[in-house]
C-alpha cells in the first residue's frame, strides 16, 4: 500500500462538473491494496465516469462482500453511504436498499470468488430480477486475501504462483450473466480506461442490472507466467468488440454518429448508449449471437471485451412490482396504515 | 381420558378427513357458527407435510369457560377416512360419539362397546343426489357438516346465513351447499336421537371477539406498523405471514388513481438472501422484515450477526416448526428460543418476542419494528404453528389512529447542519444507542457500514481498545433493552404461594386452564408470562418471590430456563421444567399432571 497521503486543498483552475463538484470531491480514503493492484485503476475510472455523470454524492449508494475488490468502495466517493457486507451477499442488500429507495444510484463492487462461487446463487438472482444498479466484479482469478488460491474464474490449464495447475473449468461471468437473462453485460479491463471509464456510464445509465467484468490483475499472486489473468496475457489476448459511449439526456445525438456499424441505444431517461461495432460479426443485441461469439473466442484463449450484451427494455425489479415512483421509504406514515376505521371494517369478516 | 357424558359447551370434535377434499371450508363453517352461537371455539389443524391425499384432521374445542388449550380428549369423532379409521376409533373418549360413512360396511373387529358409533351413508346420499364426480366428493364433507349440525344442535339459521355470506358471489353454490347440509341433517334427524348429550347451546355474546390465526394477524401487523419491503422464502409454517402481508397490501396499499404498489415483496432465492435485503431496506430507511421458521433463522444467522455488530433494524417474525433440522414441519414446538437469542458467531444477543395468541401477533408485530429502530439491532418475534396456522378466537383488534412509528435516533439535514461531523458509533446519550443518518439525503451524513471491526466513530480498526469500546456499549444498549422491551404479564393465585409457574408463547392456555384444575386440587400458583427477552425486572422478582418456579416449555432441552440460568443463576436452583416437544401442542392435562406429580408426589403415585 501507499503511506503518501495526498493534500486536501482546492487546486486554483481545477475542473467542476456540472453540481459544480471536483474530481476530488469523488474521491475516498487512502487505497490499502498493493502498489499496482488493478482494482485501484478500477476505482480511478469509476471516479472519473461518476464525476463526469455529475452524479450527487449522497444519491450513491456503495456495497460490496468481502475480499480485496470489496474493499475498493472506501476508496471513491466519501460522501456516498457504504456497505461492507458479508462474503457473496453484496446483491441481496442492494437489492433491498434499492427497493426501500428506488431513488439511490446503486454500485456493488465485487469479485470473482465473491460472486462466482460463495456468492453464486445471489449473483443469479439480482440479474434476474434485473435490480436497477452497477455491479462491478473486479476479477484476478484469485484468492488474494488468503494467498493465491485460485477462483472459480481461473482458466484450466493456467497456473497458481506456486505453480499448481488449475483442472477445472473456469466459470465465465459474462457468459453466465448473459445466459441468466442479464440486460447489460460488459467486459474490460483495469488497463484499459479508454474502454472503461464509458462503460462503466453506459452501465450506471442503463435501467437496470449491468455487470460489468474487468480483468484486474492481481500483482502480488496472479501476475506470473502461466496465468491468464495477468497484465501481459490480458494486454495479448484482449480483443474489443465493440465500443461505448454514453450520450448525456441534454446533448443531441448528431448525424455522424449513426454512421457505419454505429448505432445509438435510447434509454427511458432520455440518454443515449452510443454502440459501434469494432468486430462486424459480433451483435450485442442477440442473446444467442454473443453466447456463441464467446464461446468460440474462448476456445482460442482470446478475451472478449466491449459492451457483450444488452436490451434496455427488460422490466426492472420496480417495474415488476409495480412500486410507486416515490421510494418507499419517503412515503408517509398516513399513506401506509389503513387506520382504525379499516380494521374494524375488515374484521367483520373474520366473525 | 375422560369419559364423555352430558357435555354443552364443552367439548372437542374431531373430523378426520383427507388432504385436499375440501374438508377445511366445511370445518370452517361447523367452527364459525359455534362462534355466532356465542361459545368460545378454538380450531386446530393437525395436518401431514404434503399437497394431497394423506390424512389430516382438523379439531374443534368448544368452552364455556373460554379455555383455549389443546385438550387430550375427543367427545365427537367424524372418520371420515378409512386409512385412519382405526386410529380415530381408539381416539374418542369412553362414552363419547364416533360418526363414520356407513355405504361400505366397516370391520366388525373394529369396535368399541364404550362409545357409540353412529354410520351415515354420506357417499350413497351424495351420489344419489349430485351428479359431477368432484361435486359429490366436496358435497359429502359438506354433508357431514349437516349430520353435526342436527347431532350437536347447531343453530341453522346461522348455518344458513354463514353459507349465503360464504358464497355471496356465487348464488348456485348456496343452493348446493344448502342441500348437501340438509341431506345429512334429515339423515340424522329420523335415523338417531338428536341432540346428544354432547351439544352446543346458544350461550354469551361474542360480537367483541374475531376468529384469526396468528400468521394472518402478524402479517396484518407488518401492514399496520407501516412495513413496505417484505422479503421472504417460502417455509411453512411461516408462509402465511407473507400471504396475509401481500393481501393485506393489495387491499389497503394500492394507489387509487394509478394501481401503484405502496410496497415491495420480494420472494428471495434462499433465506441468506431475505436477510440481506431486510437490511438493505432497513439501512435506507425503509421498514423491512421477513417471516421464515428455524431452518431459515439458522441460514440467516450469518447476516443477524452482522446487523447486531454494524446496528441495522430489522424483524424477523419466526414461525417455530419441530427441529431439529427439517424436523416435522407441520408440527408445532417452542424449539428456536437459544438459536434466536444468540443467533450468529461471536458474542451476539437480541430482543425477542413472545407472542401467546394472534392478538398479540398483531400488536407485537408492531412493537417489533418500533423496537428494532429505537434500538437499532435485529428483533425477533417468536410465533409457532400452533399460533401461527391454527383458528383462534381473540379479542378483536384495535388501532390507535395517534401510533406513529418510531423511527429511533435518525439525524436528517437540518440536524447535520448543525453538526461540526458526524460519526456513527458515538454514545452521545449515555443509553448505548447512537444515531444513525440514512443514505440518499445528506454527504455530511455518510458513513460506512461493516462488520469487520470498527470504533466508535465508525472507522476501520484492529486497535483492542477501539474494538473492545464497541462491544461493551452494546452491552449498555442491552441495559436499555430491558427497559423497553413488553413487560411480562403476572397472574396471582387466590391466595399467597411460594409456588410458581412461568409460561411464553402458545403455552399460555395450557397454564390458564391448568391452573384452574390444580386450585380445585389445592394447588395455587402465581404466574408469570414471560413476553420479551431480555427479561425485565418483574420476572427476577417473580423469582426471588417463590421457592419453586415451574417453567412450562414446549421444547426437550428447556430453553427458556437455561435463558433464566443464565441470567440468574443464583437463584438457578428454584427452576423446575415442565417440557412437552412430541409435536402437538401441550395440553392443559399435561401441566396439571406434571405439577401435581413434583407438589405431591405420594398423591399422584
Amino acid at each position: 500500500m501507499s503511506f503518501i497521503k495526498r493534500p486536501k486543498f482546492d487546486l486554483p483552475g481545477q475542473k467542476l462538473n456540472e453540481i459544480g463538484l471536483a474530481l476530488r470531491d469523488y474521491e475516498g480514503t487512502m487505497s490499502t491494496l498493493c502498489a499496482g493492484c488493478g482494482h485501484d485503476s478500477i476505482t480511478a475510472a469509476l471516479i472519473q465516469a461518476l464525476w463526469e455523470m455529475s452524479i450527487a454524492p449522497e444519491q450513491l449508494i456503495k456495497l460490496s462482500g468481502i475480499g480485496c475488490s470489496s474493499k475498493t468502495p472506501a476508496y471513491f466517493v466519501h460522501g456516498a453511504h457504504g456497505f461492507n457486507s458479508v462474503h457473496g451477499r453484496m446483491p441481496s442488500v442492494a437489492t433491498g436498499a434499492l427497493a426501500g429507495n428506488r431513488d439511490l444510484i446503486g454500485i456493488g463492487v465485487s469479485g470473482d470468488g465473491d460472486s462466482l462461487s460463495i456468492g453464486f446463487g445471489q449473483f443469479g438472482h439480482v440479474i434476474r430480477r434485473n435490480v436497477n444498479m452497477l455491479y462491478l466484479i473486479e476479477n484476478n482469478g484469485v484468492y488474494a486475501l488468503t494467498k493465491g488460491q485460485f477462483s472459480a474464474s481461473a482458466d484450466a490449464g493456467s497456473t497458481s504462483k506456486k505453480g499448481e495447475v488449475n483442472q477445472m473449468h473456469n466459470i465465465n461471468a459474462v457468459a453466465t450473466a448473459i445466459s441468466m437473462g442479464a440486460s447489460f453485460v460488459g467486459r474490460s479491463f483495469s488497463g484499459d480506461r479508454e474502454q472503461l471509464v464509458p462503460m462503466l456510464k453506459a452501465a450506471i445509465a442503463h435501467p437496470g442490472c449491468a455487470v460489468v467484468d474487468v480483468i484486474s490483475p492481481c500483482v502480488t499472486f496472479n501476475n506470473h507466467e502461466g496465468s491468464t489473468k495477468s497484465y501481459t496475457y490480458t494486454r495479448e489476448h484482449k480483443m474489443r468488440v465493440t465500443e461505448t459511449d454514453l450520450i448525456p439526456v441534454r446533448s443531441e445525438i448528431t448525424a455522424s454518429y449513426y454512421a457505419g456499424d454505429t448505432y445509438p441505444v435510447r434509454l427511458h431517461d432520455g440518454s443515449t448508449i452510443l454502440l459501434r461495432k469494432v468486430d462486424p460479426d459480433y451483435d450485442p443485441t442477440r442473446r444467442n449471437n454473443a453466447l456463441g461469439f464467446l464461446e468460440r473466442y474462448r476456445h482460442r484463449g482470446e478475451i472478449v471485451t466491449g459492451l457483450l450484451f444488452i436490451d434496455q427494455n427488460v422490466p426492472d425489479m420496480h417495474v415488476q412490482s409495480r412500486t410507486v415512483d416515490t421510494p418507499l421509504k419517503a412515503l408517509g406514515f398516513d399513506r401506509l396504515n389503513p387506520g382504525s376505521e379499516v380494521l374494524a371494517k375488515l374484521q367483520q369478516g373474520m366473525k | 381420558m375422560s369419559e364423555t357424558q352430558s357435555r354443552i359447551n364443552d367439548f372437542v370434535l374431531k373430523i378426520a378427513t383427507v388432504n385436499g377434499t375440501g374438508s377445511a371450508s366445511a370445518n370452517g363453517l361447523l367452527m364459525k357458527a359455534m362462534f355466532r352461537m356465542g361459545i368460545p371455539v378454538t380450531g386446530k389443524n393437525l395436518f401431514p407435510s404434503n399437497i394431497q391425499g394423506l390424512p389430516t384432521w382438523y379439531e374443534i374445542r368448544a368452552s364455556h369457560d373460554g379455555y383455549m388449550s389443546y385438550l387430550n380428549r375427543v367427545d365427537v369423532m367424524v372418520a371420515m377416512n378409512a386409512q385412519t379409521y382405526q386410529k380415530d376409533l381408539d381416539e374418542v373418549s369412553p362414552g363419547g360419539f364416533l360418526i363414520y360413512d356407513s355405504t361400505w360396511p366397516r370391520e366388525r373387529t373394529l369396535a368399541r362397546d364404550d362409545i357409540t358409533v353412529l354410520g351415515v351413508p354420506l357417499a350413497k346420499i351424495c351420489n344419489e343426489n349430485f351428479s359431477l364426480a368432484r361435486i359429490r366428493v366436496l358435497m359429502k364433507n359438506v354433508a357431514y357438516v349437516g349430520v353435526l349440525v342436527a347431532l350437536l344442535d347447531i343453530d341453522l339459521d346461522i348455518m344458513r346465513t354463514l353459507l349465503e355470506e360464504t358464497f355471496a358471489s356465487k348464488p348456485k353454490l348456496v343452493e348446493s351447499n344448502l342441500k348437501a347440509i340438509m341431506l345429512g341433517y334429515e339423515y340424522a334427524a329420523n335415523n338417531f336421537t338428536c341432540p346428544l348429550p354432547v351439544r352446543a347451546e346458544r350461550m354469551g355474546d361474542n360480537s367483541g371477539n374475531i376468529l384469526i390465526n396468528g400468521n394472518e394477524a402478524a402479517g396484518l401487523g407488518c401492514v399496520y406498523a407501516g412495513a413496505t419491503v417484505g422479503a421472504w422464502y417460502p417455509i411453512t409454517p411461516s408462509t402465511g405471514v407473507m400471504d396475509a402481508f401481500t393481501k393485506y397490501c393489495h387491499m389497503f396499499r394500492t394507489d387509487p388513481e394509478t394501481g401503484d404498489n405502496l410496497f415491495c415483496i420480494i420472494q428471495a432465492e434462499d433465506e441468506l438472501a431475505a436477510a440481506g435485503m431486510v437490511l438493505g431496506a432497513n439501512w435506507v430507511g425503509a421498514r423491512g422484515f421477513t417471516p421464515t421458521s428455524g431452518p431459515g433463522i439458522s441460514l440467516m444467522s450469518e447476516f443477524i450477526g452482522f446487523a447486531y455488530y454494524a446496528e441495522i433494524p430489522s424483524v424477523f417474525i419466526d414461525v417455530q416448526r419441530v427441529g431439529p433440522s427439517t424436523g416435522m414441519p407441520t408440527r408445532t414446538q417452542q424449539c428456536d428460543v437459544m438459536l434466536c437469542a444468540y443467533a450468529s458467531h461471536g458474542d451476539t444477543r437480541h430482543p425477542i418476542l413472545f407472542p401467546a395468541n394472534p392478538h398479540e401477533c398483531f400488536t407485537m408485530a408492531v412493537t417489533a419494528f418500533d423496537l428494532a429502530e429505537r434500538l437499532q439491532t435485529p428483533v425477533f418475534m417468536l410465533s409457532d404453528l400452533d399460533i401461527g396456522m391454527n383458528d383462534w378466537m381473540v379479542p378483536e383488534l384495535t388501532w390507535d389512529d395517534n401510533y406513529r412509528p418510531d423511527r429511533g435516533k435518525v439525524l436528517g439535514p437540518k440536524d447535520l447542519a448543525k453538526m461540526d461531523r458526524f460519526v456513527r458509533y458515538l454514545d452521545v446519550d449515555g443509553d448505548g444507542i447512537t444515531y444513525r443518518t440514512l443514505p440518499g439525503e445528506d454527504p455530511k451524513g455518510a458513513y460506512f457500514v461493516r462488520g469487520s471491526g470498527h470504533n466508535r466513530y465508525g472507522a476501520y480498526t484492529e486497535d483492542s481498545d477501539a474494538y473492545q469500546d464497541v462491544i461493551d456499549r452494546l452491552l449498555v444498549k442491552w441495559e436499555t433493552a430491558k427497559t423497553v422491551v413488553p413487560d411480562a404479564v403476572i397472574s396471582k393465585a387466590n391466595q399467597p404461594t411460594r409456588l410458581g409457574i412461568i409460561a411464553y408463547g402458545s403455552s399460555d392456555g395450557a397454564v390458564i386452564e391448568a391452573r384452574d384444575r390444580l386450585e380445585e386440587q389445592g394447588i395455587h400458583a402465581n404466574y408469570l408470562r414471560i413476553r420479551a427477552f431480555p427479561f425485565t425486572r418483574e420476572v427476577m422478582d417473580f423469582l426471588h418471590d417463590h421457592d419453586t418456579v415451574f417453567v412450562v416449555e414446549q421444547n426437550r432441552d428447556a430453553q427458556m430456563k437455561s435463558l433464566l440460568m443464565l441470567e440468574y443463576n443464583h437463584i438457578a436452583d428454584r427452576l423446575v421444567s415442565i417440557l412437552h416437544y412430541n409435536g402437538m401442542p401441550i395440553s392443559s392435562e399435561y401441566v396439571v399432571r406434571d405439577v401435581s406429580k413434583q407438589v405431591n408426589p405420594e398423591a399422584a403415585a
